[in-house]
């Protein structure tokens, strides 16, 4: 126990005087978090349009005012001339254009019909359908306000409410894909790299030639990172509560139980790749090249599994982030409790046990 | 009953393409101060993976400390002190960290066998707290001696210590290896510095390996079959080149300031045919005596003859 004991103190020596491998450990999530929560966003938010008017009357001051008060464009200009309208979409400055026709709100007041135009840059199709949407929800809004007693014998008003997500805040979203990510990545290069280094520095063969058992230093390299790891969640969850303003609904003793299996299930990966390279760099480039991509396409958070191909939809099963991820965000977003959650930790727990069970039949008592 | 014995080990890498141990036997006895010498390459590692357990031969069997290297090798695992030819230490730790880590590993500490470091850790203990990446060649040396040594092990295996050190440090150290022997330990030690071969009890000469012999190292001089010549001239070079072209002469060599020469019939006027030979050739300054050959000449003698065979 004591030898257990010395061992992981060790460990904790490495990582304590590795600049880089704390760099990495906290420094990636960070700014991964960051990245993700603030400059990679999937909402439509200030974005630049021009309007192009040329009937210059009430109302289309007052439809240009209420466009103006909302936090979804910025007003570049409102004097567009007909010509310059292609060139402006063009050089990219604004993502629409809104061109009012002549004598606007004439035809509005008198023939109680009027047409506006919305030309949208259609290059980007999923921002041009929001801001369509955006507009054309504005402008019957306005429809609305300016025609309190029109007497329309039917009317469907669809309340429409974002549940677990009021304000349709990106940031949720990301949240708990970056956690799986970070986690998945984070906790198995680490580990990988830190079995492996013994192997290159030769170490690895003195401690063979000891009465120390080999299962000892598998677990004596993972309760170090098993720590960190936790050190790192906590890290991000702090991050993801008061700088992006993530709620956590549920439980966070579950959160942390079950991210604490999850960080197990990584390292024990980590493991496994440690077996069978024997170089750092390949350690490092199996772990990161070979869980990023997996984990980014796979996880759900950037691409919605149901939209894949089923044999995708197949391979997402045995990537353990996929199932993180669910237990994430119905524990932190949707505020669920265990009896919503047991499938997927069974899921992991089963997949931890297979990964760390090959990993030490095949740690390698000598050295080939 | 032997410490190490090793019995006709076969050992291939690459599937069987290459041959790094070719049918080695010897035996280490208890107690004994023994020297494993040949060139890099020559499979001295090889051997000592075999012996500390964590290579399997492909044929052949040897035993440590009585242990079968196979079948009881957590015996061996427990009983052995191993210094591996790639310096094995934690780098980021400082001497007393990884000695005490290595203690705690063997189970032990580092005051139960004191006595037994107690003259090398000496002199690296002033720098107790210094990280073991930071230390000098011949310290790196001593710090992983005296972590191979913290667990009091009947035989220690040194897988070329000396290799890379300046040579007050080696001095140093093959001082320390004798202290030890005193102590009662089994020392198997490898070395490609021929140099080294006469401050060990008996020796192995191994080359492509392949045993060439196993012996006292004055036995070893003893049984050189023939008389050596040494020569120099003002252009050994071409001194040398003359020689290698002479139809009497059997092998010339570079060694040193002088070259060696062995003649295929010895002559009594061997010495004077040489010269004149030599001069003939215009060669100045032409020296020719006979020298008392050294391990280095016996292991090229060896070479050879297991060359020509």
């Amino acid at each position: 126990m004591k030898q257990l004991f010395v061992f992981i103190r060790k460990e904790f020596y490495h990582v304590f005087r590795d600049k880089r491998t704390l760099l990495i450990m906290f420094g990636l999530p960070i700014a991964q978090i960051l990245l993700f929560g603030y400059a990679i966003t999937s909402e439509v938010k200030n974005s630049h349009i021009s309007i192009s008017d040329n009937s210059r009357d009430a109302n289309t001051e007052q439809l240009i005012n209420k466009i103006k008060s909302s936090s979804y464009f910025i007003v570049d200009e409102t004097s567009l001339s007909e010509q310059e309208i292609e060139n402006t979409l063009k050089r990219g400055n604004v993502r629409c254009v809104l061109v009012f026709p002549p004598n606007f709100g004439n035809n509005l007041l008198h023939s109680g019909k009027a047409q506006i135009q919305i030309i949208a840059d259609g290059s980007d199709p999923n921002t041009a359908k929001t801001l369509i949407n955006y507009l054309t929800a504005i402008i019957a809004d306005y429809q609305q306000e300016i025609s309190p007693a029109a007497v329309l014998p039917y009317v469907i008003v669809p309340e429409t409410r974002m549940l677990y997500n009021e304000e349709g805040n990106g940031s949720l979203n990301f949240i708990p894909g970056v956690m799986a990510l970070i986690l998945m990545i984070v906790c198995t290069a680490l580990t990988a790299v830190a079995v492996v280094k013994e192997k290159e520095l030769g170490t690895m063969e003195v401690l063979l030639v000891s009465p120390f058992k080999p299962i000892f230093v598998l677990i004596s390299k993972a309760v170090p990172y098993l720590v960190l790891s936790l050190a790192n969640f906590t890290l991000i969850v702090l991050l993801a509560v008061f700088v992006l303003n993530v709620e956590i609904k549920g439980s966070i003793l579950l959160l942390f139980l079950v991210s604490t299996l999850f960080i197990i299930t990584c390292l024990s990966f980590g493991l496994l790749i440690s077996n069978v390279t024997s170089s750092q760099q390949t350690a490092l480039l199996l772990s990161i090249m070979g869980m990023m991509i997996p984990t980014l396409i796979f996880t759900g958070f950037m691409f919605p599994i149901e939209n894949m191909p089923w044999v995708f939809q197949v391979i997402s099963n045995i990537v353990p982030s996929r199932w993180y991820f669910l237990i994430i965000k119905s524990v932190m977003l949707k505020g669920l409790g265990f009896a919503y959650i047991w499938k997927e930790v069974l899921v992991l727990i089963v997949m931890t046990l297979a990964l760390l069970g090959v990993a030490l039949k095949n740690f390698k008592i000598r050295l080939e | 009953m032997d410490a190490v014995s090793l019995k006709n080990i076969h050992k291939t890498y690459d599937k069987g393409n290459v041959i790094a141990v070719d049918d080695v036997s010897f035996d280490v006895k208890k107690g004994e101060l023994f020297g494993l010498i040949g060139p890099d390459g020559a499979g001295k590692t090889s051997i000592f993976r075999i012996l500390t357990t964590v290579l399997l031969a492909d044929k052949g069997s040897a035993s440590v400390a009585g242990f079968d290297v196979v079948k009881e090798y957590r015996a061996i695992r427990n009983r052995v002190g191993y210094m591996p030819g790639k310096f094995s230490l934690y780098q980021d730790l400082t001497i007393k960290e990884n000695l005490e880590f290595f203690a705690t590993v063997f189970d032990t500490s580092i005051e139960e066998n004191y006595d037994l470091i107690k003259n090398i850790y000496d002199q690296i203990s002033p720098f107790n707290d210094r990280r073991a990446g930071k230390l000098s060649g011949g310290m790196k040396q001593k710090l992983a001696l005296c972590c191979a040594l913290i667990h009091k092990p009947e035989v220690l295996l040194l897988d070329e210590p000396t290799t890379g050190v300046d040579a007050v440090s080696r001095k140093e150290f093959w001082d320390m290896l004798k202290d030890l022997k005193q102590q009662g330990i089994t020392i198997l030690v490898s070395t490609p510095y021929m140099d080294e071969a006469n401050l060990c009890e008996r020796i192995a000469l191994i080359q492509n390996g392949k045993i060439l012999s196993v012996e006292t190292p004055e036995n070893i001089v003893k049984a050189f079959p023939v008389t050596l010549y040494a020569a120099k001239s003002d252009n050994n070079y071409k001194l040398l080149t003359d020689f290698r072209n002479f139809d009497a002469v059997a092998s010339a060599y570079a060694s040193g300031e002088y070259m060696r020469i062995i003649v295929k019939d010895e002559h009594p006027d061997s010495i004077t045919l040489l010269k004149d030979y030599a001069e003939k050739f215009g060669n100045r300054n032409v020296e020719i005596k006979i020298i008392a050959p050294t391990i280095e000449d016996n292991f090229i003698w060896l070479s050879q003859k297991e060359a020509n065979h």
